[in-house]
């Protein structure tokens, strides 16, 4: 990986476990859409061919020596875009159900809001998409918890196709939620007095594997995130929101 | 009474005798029994000093001391699992911060080395 040249660079990271079904296309639709930009995978420890795939799609692979979950990968990708001295990162998820066309789209509004994370929205634009009853339930339940702690609304709080700028990147290669990171990664930015942005991009059934996510985990999931959120706004440091 | 006792006496004793054995056997580190090894030592003198445990009793306003001794285990054991639940999360973060470590350093080093291959073959 070289290093980041320039006040634009963009680094794009794809956490990815067990994904050697998807990430080889997600990186060559990546490298079809920015060619000149740098794709990282980050391998959580794989039992597949992921690294291997990934590499031969062309992009890095960061591996991780053992199993962190999909906070401790999208974290190790942050720490090595910021000590490479990358401006911007984008994350997209490795099984494909991010479409990389709206990156461009992620990185202008980055660059021209000045906000320190713009979020893929599902929701912007039109009806909601490839969202089951329960979580389109957990989404509209979170946004209601989200709109007094943040100040404004937001409406796919749990999406992972998120880009960051060099501050936010800044504070989340040295503090970033470790599981279910999406939600409470939104609270740590207020904390900090930080602005985000919302742009419309699709969203695709997955290209392979399953979603790991069951009732059960669920169910741990909103109590997890409804305590991470609660510790956060604890955390706040009192500093007058920016605007 | 006396049953309930003598059974504390002895699980306090095993107790501190399986801790004493792990540190013997290097199975557990000397800061991490300390925990243990009061927890045990505290139960062992509850139950053996009736004098102290009625006082106890009195004192948490408990009429039977046994009961005092269960809810004075029952506390000591709370704040063991306490102190190791904090151990647990330092110890995660720190071997997360590790491996993500780990995984930068290896990854500079493979590009170094294709670097280096790179030259050698130009």
């Amino acid at each position: 990986m070289r290093r980041a040249s320039g006040p634009d660079s963009l680094l794009i990271i794809v956490p990815a476990y067990n994904e050697e079904g998807a990430v080889g296309e997600v990186v060559w639709e990546i490298r079809q859409v920015m060619p000149e930009v740098p794709v990282l995978v980050i391998d959580d420890c794989s039992s597949d061919c992921t690294a291997v795939v990934a590499r031969v799609a062309g992009a890095e692979v960061l591996s991780l020596p053992h199993h962190l979950g999909l906070g401790g990968c999208v974290q190790a990708g942050y720490r090595l875009a910021y000590e490479l001295g990358y401006q911007y990162v984008i994350r997209v998820d490795g099984d494909g159900q991010h479409d990389p066309r709206d990156l461009p789209a992620i990185f202008e509004a980055l660059r021209e809001s000045g906000c320190e994370m713009v979020i893929g929205s599902r929701f912007l634009d039109g009806p909601e998409q490839h969202t089951s009853f329960l979580r389109g339930l957990g989404i509209r339940f979170f946004r209601l918890v989200l709109r007094p702690i943040l100040g404004k609304p937001v409406r796919d709080p749990t999406s992972g196709f998120v880009g960051v700028n060099r501050a936010a990147l800044e504070i989340f290669s040295r503090s970033f939620p470790l599981e279910y990171p999406e939600i409470e990664a939104l609270v740590v930015l207020q904390r900090k007095a930080f602005r985000f942005a919302e742009v419309p991009c699709r969203v695709r059934p997955r290209r392979a594997g399953r979603s790991s996510i069951t009732a059960l985990k669920s169910f741990y999931y909103i109590i997890h995130v409804l305590l991470g959120v609660f510790v956060n706004v604890l955390k706040y440091d009192g500093r007058p929101r920016r605007r | 009474m006396d049953r309930l006792l003598n059974v504390v006496t002895l699980l306090s004793a095993t107790l501190i005798v399986v801790v004493l054995a792990s540190l013997r056997r290097a199975h557990i580190r000397v800061e991490y029994s300390v925990s243990w090894l009061a927890a045990g030592v505290c139960l062992l003198v509850l139950s053996r000093a009736e004098g102290v445990l009625v006082w106890l009793a009195g004192l948490l306003g408990i009429e039977d001391p046994p009961l005092a001794l269960l809810f004075v285990s029952f506390s000591v054991f709370l704040l063991v699992f306490y102190r190791f639940s904090l151990i647990i999360s330092e110890l995660k973060d720190a071997n997360i911060t590790l491996a993500q470590r780990v995984a930068i350093l290896q990854y500079e080093l493979q590009a170094l080395y294709e670097k280096g291959q790179a030259q050698k073959a130009g």
